[in-house]
C-alpha cells in the first residue's frame, strides 16, 4: 500500500509520446550510436562469418566486418525511424524484432572481425541451443512467478525453490538411478517449500518479500547443510545421477538451424515450452485463468460473485513450488550434472527478472528468459574468442534491462493490483 | 499488628504482573520461543545429517533407548560447541588459571563473535531504517560491495599518513554504498520503479563489477593469477582493540556509536520523523507538506551508507583484500537482523550480536563436531520465520494474547 502516485513520464508526455514512439526514439539512438561505434571499431579487411550448420565445413554466411557493421546498424536505424514514424499497432512486434536483431548483428560482426585470428565464426546452431538450453530454467522459474504472482502472492523465493529442486532431484536421482524419480522428487521439494510459502503467507499475513528473502536463506542453508553432511563424503553415492537423454522429434528436427538446435533437445525444454503454450490458454482462455486474474487484480471483488480468493491462491502457490521445483532439478539432471553448493548462483532472481521484464505474462516471461538465455551464452562465447567487452558486463545486461523496464524508460511494466497484499475477509 | 479495617484493593504486585505477561505474545516471549523453536529443528536436522545416530533408528523399537542416548549425545556435544565458540570455553579458563595458555585467549569467542557481529549490525541497521521509512532494502549486499570496493580502493591506492587514511577510507567506503543506495531510492522518487526489484538487480550488477574489477591491472595483485587484489596498507586497517590474537577491531566500537546515532536521528532529528511519518502513512505526510521523493531518496542514501560501512569494516578490518565472495553474503542476513531486531536501533545492535555469535559458535561447532556451518545459516533462517509469523508461535505455545506490545504481523504490502 506504499505505491506513491508519483506521475509516470507516459502520463506527463501523454498522448504523442506512444509506447511505440518511445521504443523507436530509443532504437534510433541506439542504431546511430551502433553504427559509429562498432562501424568504426570493427575491421574492415577481415569477415565475420555465421555458420549455418553444425560443422565449419557447412553452409555459411559471410558478411565483411565494416560494411556489415555500418549497415546492419543504419537498419537499425531505419527500423527505430519508422516507429519514430508512426506505423499501425500491427507492424510494431515486427519492427521491435527487426530493430533488435539488426543492431545484435550490427555488434556482432564488429565483435567477430576484431576475433582472435581464425576465430570469426559464429556457430548459429550452437548459440540458439545454448541460448535456449540457458534458458530453461529461467522460462520454469519465471512461470512459477506467473503462477504465484498472476493469484496475488510475490514469489522472491524462486532461487530457493531451483536449489531445494536441485538438491533433492541429484540425490533422489542418484539412490534410485532414475532421472524420473528425481525429477518427482524435486516437484515435490519445490510443492514444500511452496507450501511453507503459502501457508506463512496467506493463513499467517507474513509480508511476502520478507518471507521470500528468509526462504531463500533456509534453501541456501538446508541444501548446503545437508550436501555437507550427506552428499560430500560419498559423491558416487549421493550425488552422481544419471542425465536426462535428448529426443530427436522426426521431421522438426531438419529444419535447418532450428531444428538441430530446438528439436534434438531434452525434456526440460519441451517441458518448459508446453508449459508456457498450458499456461498462456490457461490464464487467458479457461475459467480458471479468469478466476486467477480475478484473486490477483481485484480479490474483494471476486469473493463478492462466489470465488474461493485463498484457495485459488494456495492452489496457484503450490502449483509454482511444483513448476519451480522441476526448474531447479534441470540443474543437476541436465545442466551441471552434479549438485554443488548454492550452484544456482542468482539464476532465480534472473528469472524473477525475466517475469518482471515479460510483464507478468507467460508468452513474455519466456521471450525475456530466451533473451536473457542468448545474453549468457553470448557472455561465454565472446569471451572465448578474446573479445573486449568483458564477459561481466554482458551478464549484467538481464539486471539493467530489468530497472530499466520497471523504470519505465522503454514502457512501463505493472504487476497484478492485489500481488503482495494478503486477503481478510470483511 | 492492627489490619486496616477495610485494605485498600489490592494492587497487582510487579511480580504477579510479570507472570501474568510472560506466557503471552509479547516481544521478548515470541523471541526467545522463536529461537527454541529453530534450535530444536536443527537438532532434528542434526540427527537425521549423522549416520551413527542414523543407525541406532534402525533397531529403535528395540531399544529406544540407544537412539535416544546417541541423539542427545551429538545435539547436545554440537550446541555445547557452538555455546563455546561463541561466549568462553570453561577448558581454556581452567587452562589459564594454571597459567598453560595466557588470559587473552580467553576472551577470544567473544572477541570472535563481537567481529562477526560488526558488518551485521551495520547491514541491520541500514536495512531496519529503510523499513521505518517505509522501504524494503533487500540492496544491502550489493551496497556491502560497492562500499567494500571503494574502501579497499582508497586503502591502497592513496598514500596517506596514519589515521587520515584509515578516516578517508572509511569515508571512501560510506559514500560508495551511499551512491549505490541512493540509485534505488532516485529511481523510486523519479519514476515509482519498485525498490525492491531494482535492489535486488542492483546487487547483482555490483557483483559482477566487483569480479570485473578486481582483475584488472593495477588493482589485482601483482603476484596473485586468482581473483584477489592487493591488500589495504597498513595505514588504513581497522587497529585491533585489545590486539593479537584477538582480532575485534574498532569496527565494533564504530558500530555501536553509529547505534547511538541512528538512534537519535530516528528519535529526535527532523528528517527522522518526516522518515517514520512517509513510512507509516506516505499519503499523509504527504499531505502534510513533506517532499515524499526527497526523504525516499534520503533514506536509501542513508541507508547505502551504513552498507557501505559494513563493506569497509570488512575490507580494512578482516579481509583486507577484494576477493569475489569478500562480502559472505553480510548483506542478507543483515535482513534477517533487522527483522530480529523489529527494526528498532537496539534490537538490531542485540539481533546483531546473536548472530554474530552464532556464526562464531558455527565455526567452532564445524571444527569440533564436524557439523557444517552451514547449519547456522538455516538456524538464523527459521529464527526469523518464527518471529515474522507471531500467530504462528503464539499456536504452538498455545501463548495468551499480550495486553500491552503486541507484536503484530510486520507490513504486508504489494510490488
Amino acid at each position: 500500500m506504499t505505491t506513491v502516485a508519483v506521475p509516470a513520464a507516459a502520463d506527463v508526455l501523454g498522448g504523442f509520446w506512444t509506447k511505440a514512439r518511445r521504443m523507436g526514439a530509443v532504437f534510433t539512438a541506439l542504431g546511430v550510436l551502433g553504427t559509429i561505434v562498432f562501424g568504426a571499431l570493427a575491421s574492415s579487411t577481415v569477415d565475420a562469418r555465421f555458420l549455418l550448420t553444425e560443422n565449419l565445413e557447412g553452409a555459411d554466411l559471410v558478411i565483411p566486418g565494416k560494411a556489415g557493421a555500418i549497415g546492419f546498424g543504419l537498419v537499425c536505424v531505419a527500423a527505430g525511424v519508422t516507429m519514430l514514424v508512426g506505423v499501425a499497432e500491427r507492424w510494431f512486434p515486427w519492427l521491435l524484432g527487426v530493430a533488435i536483431v539488426s543492431l545484435v548483428m550490427s555488434f556482432l560482426c564488429w565483435q567477430l572481425s576484431t576475433a582472435r585470428p581464425g576465430l570469426n565464426f559464429l556457430p548459429l546452431v550452437d548459440v540458439v541451443r545454448g541460448s535456449f538450453t540457458a534458458a530453461i530454467p529461467l522460462i520454469l522459474g519465471a512461470l512459477a512467478g506467473v503462477l504465484c504472482e498472476r493469484s496475488g502472492v510475490i514469489n522472491v523465493a524462486i532461487e530457493g525453490h531451483f536449489l531445494v529442486g536441485a538438491f533433492a532431484g541429484a540425490l533422489v536421482a542418484t539412490i534410485a538411478a532414475s532421472v524420473w524419480a528425481g525429477i518427482l522428487a524435486a516437484a515435490v521439494a519445490g510443492l514444500l517449500l511452496a507450501l511453507l510459502l503459502a501457508v506463512l503467507a496467506i493463513r499467517y499475513l507474513v509480508d511476502q518479500v520478507v518471507l521470500g528473502v528468509v526462504l531463500n536463506l533456509l534453501a541456501l542453508g538446508l541444501t548446503g547443510f545437508l550436501y555437507e553432511e550427506i552428499m560430500k563424503a560419498d559423491q558416487d553415492a549421493y550425488n552422481n545421477p544419471p542425465q536426462v537423454t535428448n529426443w530427436s522429434i522426426p521431421l522438426l528436427s531438419k529444419i535447418p538451424i532450428i531444428g538441430p538446435a530446438l528439436f534434438t533437445e531434452d525434456f526440460f525444454l519441451y517441458f518448459a515450452l508446453l508449459l508456457v503454450v498450458v499456461i498462456h490458454i490457461g490464464l487467458f482462455r479457461t475459467r480458471w485463468g479468469l478466476r486467477v486474474r480475478a484473486v490477483g487484480e481485484h480479490p474483494t471483488a471476486a469473493d463478492t460473485v462466489g470465488v474461493r480468493v485463498r484457495l485459488v491462491r494456495y492452489r496457484n502457490v503450490l502449483l509454482a513450488g511444483i513448476v519451480a521445483g522441476v526448474g531447479g532439478a534441470s540443474f543437476t539432471l541436465a545442466l551441471a550434472g552434479t549438485f554443488n553448493k548454492n550452484m544456482t548462483a542468482g539464476k532465480g532472481f534472473i528469472a524473477l527478472a525475466a517475469l518482471i521484464f515479460g510483464r507478468w505474462s507467460p508468452i513474455g516471461a519466456l521471450l525475456a528468459a530466451l533473451l536473457f538465455g542468448f545474453a549468457d551464452k553470448l557472455a561465454g562465447y565472446l569471451q572465448n574468442i578474446g573479445s573486449v567487452i568483458p564477459s561481466e558486463f554482458l551478464a549484467m545486461l538481464p539486471y539493467l534491462a530489468t530497472i530499466f523496464a520497471v523504470a519505465g524508460l522503454v514502457g512501463r511494466v505493472r504487476a497484478p493490483a492485489a500481488d503482495g497484499k494478503p486477503y481478510v475477509k470483511g | 499488628m492492627t489490619e486496616p479495617a477495610n485494605p485498600p484493593e489490592k494492587r497487582e504486585s510487579l511480580g504477579r504482573a510479570f507472570l501474568a505477561n510472560v506466557w503471552t505474545t509479547n516481544p521478548v516471549t515470541v523471541t526467545v520461543l522463536a529461537f527454541v523453536l529453530a534450535m530444536i529443528t536443527g537438532g532434528i536436522l542434526i540427527v537425521v545429517s549423522d549416520p551413527a545416530v542414523r543407525a541406532t533408528f534402525s533397531y529403535f523399537f528395540a531399544r529406544p533407548g540407544d537412539a535416544l542416548t546417541a541423539s542427545w549425545d551429538v545435539v547436545s556435544a554440537a550446541y555445547a560447541n557452538l555455546l563455546k565458540g561463541a561466549i568462553v570455553d570453561p577448558q581454556t579458563v581452567e587452562r589459564a588459571i594454571d597459567g598453560q595458555v595466557s588470559w587473552k585467549q580467553v576472551f577470544y569467542p567473544i572477541s570472535e563473535t563481537l567481529l562477526y557481529a560488526t558488518p551485521l549490525i551495520f547491514t541491520g541497521l541500514a536495512v531496519a531504517i529503510a523499513f521505518r521509512g517505509g522501504l524494503f532494502n533487500i540492496g544491502a549486499e550489493g551496497q556491502v560491495i560497492m562500499g567494500g570496493i571503494a574502501a579497499a580502493l582508497a586503502g591502497f591506492l592513496l598514500p596517506l599518513p596514519y589515521g587520515l587514511h584509515l578516516l578517508v577510507a572509511l569515508l571512501a567506503g560510506a559514500l560508495g554504498g551511499a551512491f549505490w543506495g541512493s540509485i534505488a531510492g532516485g529511481l523510486k522518487a523519479r519514476t515509482g520503479a519498485h525498490e525492491v526489484i531494482t535492489t535486488i538487480m542492483l546487487n547483482y550488477i555490483a557483483l559482477y563489477f566487483l569480479g570485473w574489477l578486481i582483475l584488472q591491472d593495477g588493482i589485482q595483485d601483482p603476484g596473485r593469477t586468482d581473483a584477489i587484489s592487493s591488500k589495504v596498507d597498513q595505514t588504513a586497517r581497522l587497529p585491533l582493540l585489545v590486539g593479537d590474537p584477538l582480532r575485534v577491531h574498532l569496527g565494533i566500537v564504530l558500530a555501536i556509536l553509529v547505534t547511538f546515532g541512528v538512534a537519535w536521528v530516528l528519535r529526535r532529528s527532523t528528517f527522522g520523523f518526516e522518515l517514520r511519518a512517509v513510512g507509516l502513512n506516505p499519503d499523509a505526510a504527504r499531505t502534510a507538506g513533506m517532499g515524499i521523493g526527497r526523504t525516499y531518496t534520503l533514506v536509501m542514501l542513508v541507508a547505502g551508507a551504513l552498507a557501505g560501512l559494513a563493506g569497509s569494516s570488512m575490507a580494512l578490518g578482516t579481509a583486507f583484500a577484494l576477493t569475489p565472495s569478500f562480502s559472505g553474503n553480510v548483506g542478507f542476513t543483515g535482513i534477517t537482523v533487522a527483522l530480529l531486531g523489529r527494526a528498532k536501533p537496539w534490537g538490531v545492535l542485540l539481533a546483531g550480536l546473536l548472530f554474530g555469535a552464532m556464526q562464531a559458535g558455527g565455526n567452532r561447532m564445524q571444527i569440533a563436531s564436524q557439523i557444517s556451518i552451514e547449519l547456522v545459516v538455516v538456524l538464523q533462517a527459521l529464527i526469523v520465520i518464527f518471529v515474522a509469523a507471531p500467530a504462528l508461535v503464539k499456536a504452538i505455545f498455545q501463548l495468551r494474547t499480550a495486553k500491552t506490545g503486541r507484536l503484530e504481523t510486520s507490513m504486508a504490502r504489494g510490488w
